[in-house]
């Protein structure tokens, strides 16, 4: 085991080397880019044996990636904000061929207005799309999920595509130190790619993709509803595994400090290294506050998570999305659903949007309504957490009138 | 593997969907009876999707995918980086597009392939419109012609794909007509042989779009290129080779009054259409030519 | 490679696979589209070879050492009449499908 000082990106790098990807094809994006530029440097310096497609749009990337995956090889993609976007219309025809790529996305806000910076709102808008997705807290779980996602989309009971969400520079561009496992230990793991399902092969031929009617195409759908099922299962399974040969745990939910907490807060990604140190602080003021972070939100891991709230009568969660039209975000519906037959007051927050920090204050604060809701103080809570004053008076134009 | 339940001839199902009469299925049996099954073929969603198939059936005995209406050179990419990966350099990758799904919204995705110069054999088959989903004007669609979306004639002429091509400076490029089948199979095995991306524009005459007796498919195609509506030339390693240089150009006339896409036309406009064609004709030829010469001329210098 | 496609897909194994994907090679029978048939006479025909060249379904085969020199498989011909319009000897014509008119 080396450890290397490694940013979110070249942790992301790292993993897609350590599977030995035959095929590439990335379009760089900030904060992607340098996804991009590290696997074309591996190739041109022949550390990474691959084909290097250098594509025109994200659009012919995650299409070059697909038809290379159903040609028989293990093909590599990553992308961003409006590059995900772009790649909105091949996603179905990648999880709809069940072709099972791994893709790392650098969580970035679409525009407009234009952002360059970290939010969920990329990713979350393509959930439904048929794809696992995995968030990441800090630079080792960007590795980590990453090398397990490729067993989990490759599985037999899963071929299901993968994305790995990391959000954008408050990942993608920190630092951290990192434990690299070596090359054989990963080979034992990942192994060689081996195609399991449909395929594009001259030597056996068959036609991929073609025209299907209403009497199959519901049950073509349900297939990949099984598969999402049965991931979760897979998932868990993984994890065991990956801890046993690599001697780290991860988990689908993790419940910190969550067992004996009055008020629980669910959240994703890189806030939940911040939410972890506000429970900490509030717990050493006697506030029992825990966390629920979710690692895996497609599929939305309904046994876990129920577990972990389980009795708890005041939630929060954090959506770093804006949700728009939605009673709530994405994750607030989720976690609603799933609570549905449970007595609990569940509290959407949103906040983070376009780069803007999730701060400690703004997470003690989120902890502090909650308690004084526990307490029957407070009724309302501040769903917009970090928005400014008077934001409908944000910028001004003179014009003729 | 494919279950084989009804023989064929060649390696595409007699029994295809397309229209009677249609050009893309006389293209399609040629195209496959040069290239041969070491071939995969990359279709978007159209009229020549017709050949990938239903539920699980397929009218095509090779290997093939059908992707999205405007990846279809991308698509293609992808199976030949996956096959240089694994070694496979002899398999043939065909992306095989209409003109809406090269032209326009496929564009972008061809000149990424023509730029990188993959070893991708691009046929585009042009029918002059959006004929699959029911005869909407494209940037092919000549001048004067009418679609649903140009009921009154297209008031503008017709994108060049080969231009485009030749921007790019790919190895091989060539336009075909169905009427000269020996013409076609040629270029496709030049295409086949080229290493690196090479292009086959080739006229399609549809009679469900363009408005006539389905008979005249190969007379049509044969009319286009007698009145200089459709020219036949190949761009190869940087040099021209006009092959359907005419003395005389047979009036337009000729082409377009048995077609109904042309019916609306007055006299007048038959008479600018006509002026348009001939200008057009020989103003391109000579460009063609030309670019040979500053060939040769740079080669001597 | 001509040798896959000899295989009889009886002797080899099914396996489940998901998602869509065709493997069966079958034709429809297009023949039932058609209104007009073509037929030849035989007499003036000069086994050229072109409407087996030219048409698009593939049915028409040219034999030049039989009286019945054109056959065409009329389980899949549609009746579209390139083959009549382009015979340099005039010797086909298309009849109406069904009765004399």
């Amino acid at each position: 085991m080396v450890f290397k000082m490694l940013d979110g990106n070249e942790a992301a790098v790292e993993a897609m080397k350590l599977a030995r990807v035959q095929v590439i094809s990335a379009y760089p994006i900030t904060p992607q880019s340098s996804i991009s530029e590290k696997l074309s440097d591996l190739v041109a310096a022949g550390e990474l044996k691959a084909e290097y497609v250098r594509v025109e749009s994200e659009h012919t990337a995650l299409s070059v990636a697909t038809t290379a995956g159903l040609t028989g090889v293990r093909a590599a993609t990553a992308t961003a904000s409006n590059g995900l976007a772009l790649m909105h219309e091949i996603l179905s025809m990648t999880s709809g061929n069940r072709v099972p790529i791994v893709m790392p996305v650098v969580n970035r806000g679409v525009a407009a207005p234009w952002t360059l910076w970290c939010e969920h709102g990329d990713a979350m808008a393509q959930r439904d799309m048929g794809w696992l997705q995995f968030y990441c807290q800090n630079v080792q779980e960007v590795l980590d999920l990453t090398l397990l996602a490729y067993r989990v989309a490759e599985d037999e009971r899963v071929l299901t595509p993968a994305m790995v969400c990391l959000d954008g520079f408050f990942l993608s561009h920190s630092m951290q130190k990192t434990q690299v496992p070596e090359q054989r230990l990963v080979d034992d793991f990942i192994g060689p790619y081996i195609r399991k399902n449909t395929y594009i092969d001259p030597d056996d031929p068959m036609f991929c993709c073609d025209l299907t009617g209403s009497d199959e195409f519901t049950e073509m759908r349900y297939q990949q509803k099984y598969a999402m099922d049965n991931s979760i299962d897979v998932i868990e399974e993984i994890e065991n595994e990956f801890e046993i040969r690599f001697g780290r745990k991860l988990h689908i939910v993790e419940g910190y400090k969550t067992e004996d907490a009055d008020v629980v807060l669910v959240a994703l990604g890189s806030m939940c290294g911040t939410a972890k140190y506000v429970v900490d602080k509030m717990r050493q003021e006697g506030k029992k506050v825990g966390l629920a972070k979710v690692t895996v939100f497609r599929p939305f891991p309904v046994k876990q998570l129920k577990e972990v709230l389980k009795g708890k009568k005041v939630i929060g969660v954090f959506d770093r999305s804006a949700g728009l039209g939605g009673q709530g975000g994405p994750v607030w519906s989720e976690t609603s659903a799933l609570m549905m037959n449970e007595n609990c007051d569940i509290r959407n927050y949103v906040g983070g949007l376009g780069g803007r920090d999730v701060t400690i204050d703004n997470i003690e604060k989120i902890y502090n309504e909650l308690l004084e809701i526990k307490e029957g103080k407070r009724t309302v809570h501040t769903e917009w957490i970090d928005l400014k004053e008077n934001p409908m008076e944000l910028r001004q134009v003179t014009k003729n009138v | 593997m494919f279950d084989i339940q009804h023989k064929s001839k060649g390696l595409v199902s007699h029994g295809v969907s397309a229209c009677a009469g249609c050009g893309l299925e006389l293209i399609m049996r040629n195209v496959m009876s040069v290239l041969g099954e070491d071939t995969v073929i990359l279709i978007p969603p159209g009229c020549s999707a017709l050949f990938s198939g239903y539920g699980n059936e397929s009218g095509l005995k090779i290997a093939g995918f059908q992707g999205n209406l405007e990846n279809t050179a991308a698509c293609a990419a992808g199976v030949r980086a996956a096959l240089n990966a694994q070694g496979n350099y002899h398999t043939t990758v065909l992306a095989f597009a209409g003109d809406g799904g090269t032209v326009d919204i496929g564009l972008q995705a061809l000149s990424g392939v023509l730029e990188r110069r993959d070893r991708i054999m691009y046929i585009c088959y042009d029918n002059e419109a959006y004929m699959n989903t029911g005869i909407q004007g494209s940037s092919s669609t000549p001048f004067f012609a009418s679609t649903t979306t140009t009921p009154s004639g297209k008031p503008t002429s017709r994108k060049n794909l080969m231009e485009i091509a030749i921007a790019h400076d790919i190895p091989y490029a060539a336009t075909a007509s169905i009427h000269n089948l020996n013409d076609f199979k040629k270029k496709l095995k030049k295409a086949m042989e080229t290493d690196g991306p090479s292009l086959i524009h080739i006229q399609t005459p549809c009679p469900t779009g363009w408005r006539y007796d389905p008979g005249k498919s190969v007379e049509l195609a044969r009319l286009a290129v007698q009145t200089g509506s459709w020219i036949l030339f190949e761009y190869e390693d940087g040099r021209v080779t006009i092959n359907s240089k005419l003395k005389d150009l047979k009036p337009i006339t000729d082409y377009i009054e048995i077609q109904g896409r042309f019916k609306h036309l007055t006299e007048e406009q038959k008479a600018e259409l006509q002026d348009y064609t001939e200008k057009y004709y020989h103003r391109y030829i000579k460009k063609l030519e030309n670019m040979n010469i500053e060939t040769e001329e740079h080669a001597t210098a | 490679m001509q040798k896959q496609q000899e295989k009889h897909s009886k002797e080899l194994k099914k396996c489940r696979v998901l998602g869509p994907v065709a493997t069966i090679f079958a034709s429809s029978t297009t023949g039932s589209w058609r209104l007009e048939r073509p037929v030849i006479d035989y007499e003036k025909c000069i086994k050229c070879g072109t409407c087996e060249r030219f048409c698009p379904t593939n049915v028409i085969d040219v034999y030049k050492d039989r009286a019945e020199c054109v056959v065409i498989n009329y389980d899949y011909c549609k009746g579209c009449g390139i083959c009549v319009n382009e015979c340099p000897s005039k010797c086909m014509k298309m009849i109406p499908e069904r009765g004399e008119e």
